[in-house]
């Protein structure tokens, strides 16, 4: 609606008392970088986020070396008495799944349980992880199954969210169609302010932390 | 949504008399309070990134204009639409159009204050839409047909027994007790209508300009799984909560999670911008924005502007006195407490909500808990000054009469009323009267801590007398 746009954009204006800015006034405004104030903390990052992170009952189980993986997800889902067949994102599966373990790069469907998957940062400042769409790396697999165990090597986690964003704008392709920070299982507090874990998203987030 | 504001009164002692409303919302917000406080108290750096917050949002707006343009440029660049909304019904007929265009069947919603404000849901059920709000709290609302009582925690009214009632009769048996087995009852029913949907409409916590992106923070991933499957992504927000650039997103993300819901962060963060990529296996076909000013930039550049700067966190409700006795059905619209004071009669008119500004105490508690710093005591005086000046009256005889007799109509209420009225007079030292005096003008806002019964109405003396 071309006349609404124009309407609010007057209305603006108008109310701010001036018109559209001028070209120089428009570009300082596009050059601002703020800088903020950031949560100081002195921990070295990997404790920082393990503390954050498993502090909303996320867990962290770490492992020497990205071969281990398999072994690691094996032993989580015989644990949680989970059947053979994962949704395992495509820059993993060529990792050494156990032979009878079914395997595909997603999308999630409706009965998916669990999912394995990559991600592109961590940031220790509140323990979150970031993840980013793409076709190796469907959104699905974060949100759909009931396990989501996500592989993160010690060098990804960054201090503060603006690192993670510097991660962001460096990407290829621009900015992900999703960016999704997650920090910790799905949850909710609206029946009674009784915090209950598994609402939509994840009961379970597990991050295997390769060294 | 319909405004009921003119019966605040009516609907506060509705509430107060309300037993179970009581035992929710005193349960649930001492548990906000008592977070929020935790968690700022750790934070040596929360009042400076109030300050930034505030001048940041300040800065936002002085610029409005040329955010929502940079804003617009790129999710048309990451191949969205944007579409400007005048008002509730321009807002209304974008997004109708887009669900008949696409041959909508089935909708679902994640939590969206905004989506309350323009009344969405009645208009896409009107249209024969589905409508499923995937918001647990949200959830339980749509099944109880009610509005939101609290902007983020929309269900505080009620307890587990009456979500447990909902569900039995919605679902069918058998009836859960725990909360655990509510909250999968509900994760099992809505899964499905995910994967079903054709078109999933969320709200944005905030816009960023730099990028394009829209930003909803939530706690459940319902709204992630909502934008996700459904193959149409609507988002609908407010003009005002564009924000420059991520490094702003950054600074409200340290400051909201925590004034909201005392958590340090909510679980999920999301970032969208634009629709399914070429190569991408999941994500929604389309992608739009429904900007909507619906009076927002009516309220620039004026008394009322400090307002804009609202980032819908709750705060200033969880530690309302005056909320924490009714609850926020009472405000008769959509946003209630401290902030739906001042956003109610400027949006729906001062006439209609002479109450909202004049509920209110001036503790000062609001204005000390906003993240964004906005006076909301001095913009409740304001309000009254206008109304004063506007010659807008307290509703007279006519009122009280109404009052007396929607009261007289309900035999518990009017009990209720009464032994209320008895005790708060013996309080004050003073004689029963009409009932239209009673229990508020001044005594009601006390409700919370009321003194010690020990006046007696003469239905209770009757009835305790041994026969
Ligand atoms: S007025 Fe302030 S405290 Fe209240 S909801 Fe808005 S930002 Fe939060």
């Amino acid at each position: 609606m071309p006349e609404a746009r124009k309407a609010i954009l007057g209305q603006i204006r108008s109310a701010i008392g001036r018109d559209a800015l001028a070209d120089a006034a428009a570009a300082a405004l596009d050059a601002r970088r703020p800088t903020h104030t950031r949560i100081a903390f002195e921990d070295a990052l990997v404790e920082r986020f393990i503390a954050r992170f498993t502090s909303r009952s996320g867990t962290v189980e770490r492992v020497a070396s990205l071969l281990d993986v398999p072994a690691a997800v094996e032993a989580y889902r015989q644990q949680h008495g989970l059947p053979a067949r994962a949704a395992i994102a495509r820059p993993l599966a060529g990792l050494p799944w156990p032979a009878d373990f079914a395997h595909h790069p997603g999308p999630a469907g409706k009965d998916e349980v669990l999912s394995v998957t990559a991600c592109l940062a961590a940031i220790a400042e509140m323990g979150s992880l970031m993840l980013a769409s793409g076709p190796d790396s469907p959104t699905t697999l974060n949100f759909v199954p009931d396990h989501h165990l996500i592989v993160l090597h010690e060098t990804q986690i960054v201090r503060h969210f603006e690192d993670a964003w510097a991660i962001l704008r460096a990407c290829p392709g621009g900015m992900p169609r999703a960016t999704n920070i997650v920090s910790g299982p799905s949850r909710t507090g609206d029946i009674e302010l009784t915090i209950q874990l598994g609402a939509h998203g994840p009961r379970s987030v597990h991050v295997i932390l390769v060294r | 949504m319909k405004v009921s504001s003119p019966q605040f009164k009516e609907k506060s002692v509705i509430a107060l008399a309300d037993p179970r409303l009581r035992q929710a919302l005193g349960q649930s917000r001492k548990g906000f309070v008592n977070k929020r406080a935790e968690l700022v108290g750790e934070l040596p750096e929360f009042e400076q990134l109030r300050d930034e917050a505030r001048d940041l949002k300040n800065h936002v707006l002085d610029n409005l204009d040329h955010y929502l343009e940079r804003y617009e440029a790129a999710v048309t660049a990451a191949g969205g639409h944007v579409h400007w909304a005048r008002d509730a019904e321009e807002a209304r007929s974008i997004i109708l159009n887009i669900c008949q265009r696409v041959n909508a069947k089935t909708i679902t919603k994640g939590k969206s204050m905004v989506s309350e404000e323009i009344g969405l849901n009645e208009a896409l059920e009107a249209k024969g839409y589905t409508v499923v709000e995937t918001d647990l709290g949200e959830y339980i609302i749509q099944l109880a047909h009610e509005p939101p009582s609290h902007i983020i925690a929309p269900a505080i009214h009620k307890t587990k027994e009456q979500v447990s009632e909902l569900f039995e009769t919605a679902h069918g048996g058998p009836r859960k007790s725990t909360v655990a087995d509510l909250v999968t009852e509900a994760r099992l029913v809505l899964r499905d209508k995910y994967f079903q949907a054709d078109v999933g409409i969320t709200g944005g916590n905030f816009l960023v300009a730099e990028t394009g992106s829209s930003i909803i923070v939530t706690n459940e991933g319902n709204g992630d799984l909502t934008q996700t499957l459904a193959k149409v992504h609507i988002v609908t927000s407010g003009i005002e909560r564009i924000v420059p650039t991520l490094e702003d997103v950054a600074l409200f993300l340290r400051i909201l999670a925590r004034s909201a819901t005392g958590q340090e962060t909510e679980t999920y963060t999301t970032l969208s911008t634009g629709p399914r990529r070429p190569d991408d296996v999941d994500g929604p076909e389309e992608y739009h924005v429904v900007l909507v000013d619906n009076g927002r930039s009516k309220m620039l550049g004026g008394k009322f502007q400090d307002m804009l700067r609202c980032i819908r966190c709750g705060a200033c409700m969880n530690h309302c006195p005056v909320y924490g006795a009714i609850g926020g059905h009472a405000y008769g619209w959509v946003y209630p407490g401290p902030m739906g004071a001042v956003l109610t009669p400027l949006f729906v008119g001062l006439d209609a909500t002479y109450d909202l500004p004049n509920a209110c105490t001036l503790n000062g508690r609001c204005e000390s808990v906003c993240p964004v710093r906005i006076p909301l005591p001095e913009l409740l005086r304001e309000l009254r000054h206008m109304q004063y000046q506007q010659g807008i009256r307290p509703p007279g005889e006519q009122r009280a009469l109404g009052a007396w007799r929607f009261v007289a109509e309900r035999p518990r209420l009017y009990q209720f009323a009464n032994r209320l009225a008895a005790r708060v007079l013996k309080g004050l030292g003073g004689r029963t009267g009409r009932i239209g005096s009673l229990p508020f003008a001044s005594a009601w806002t006390d409700s919370r801590d009321m003194p010690a019964p020990e006046g007696k109405t003469f239905l209770e003396l009757w009835q305790a007398k041994p026969r």
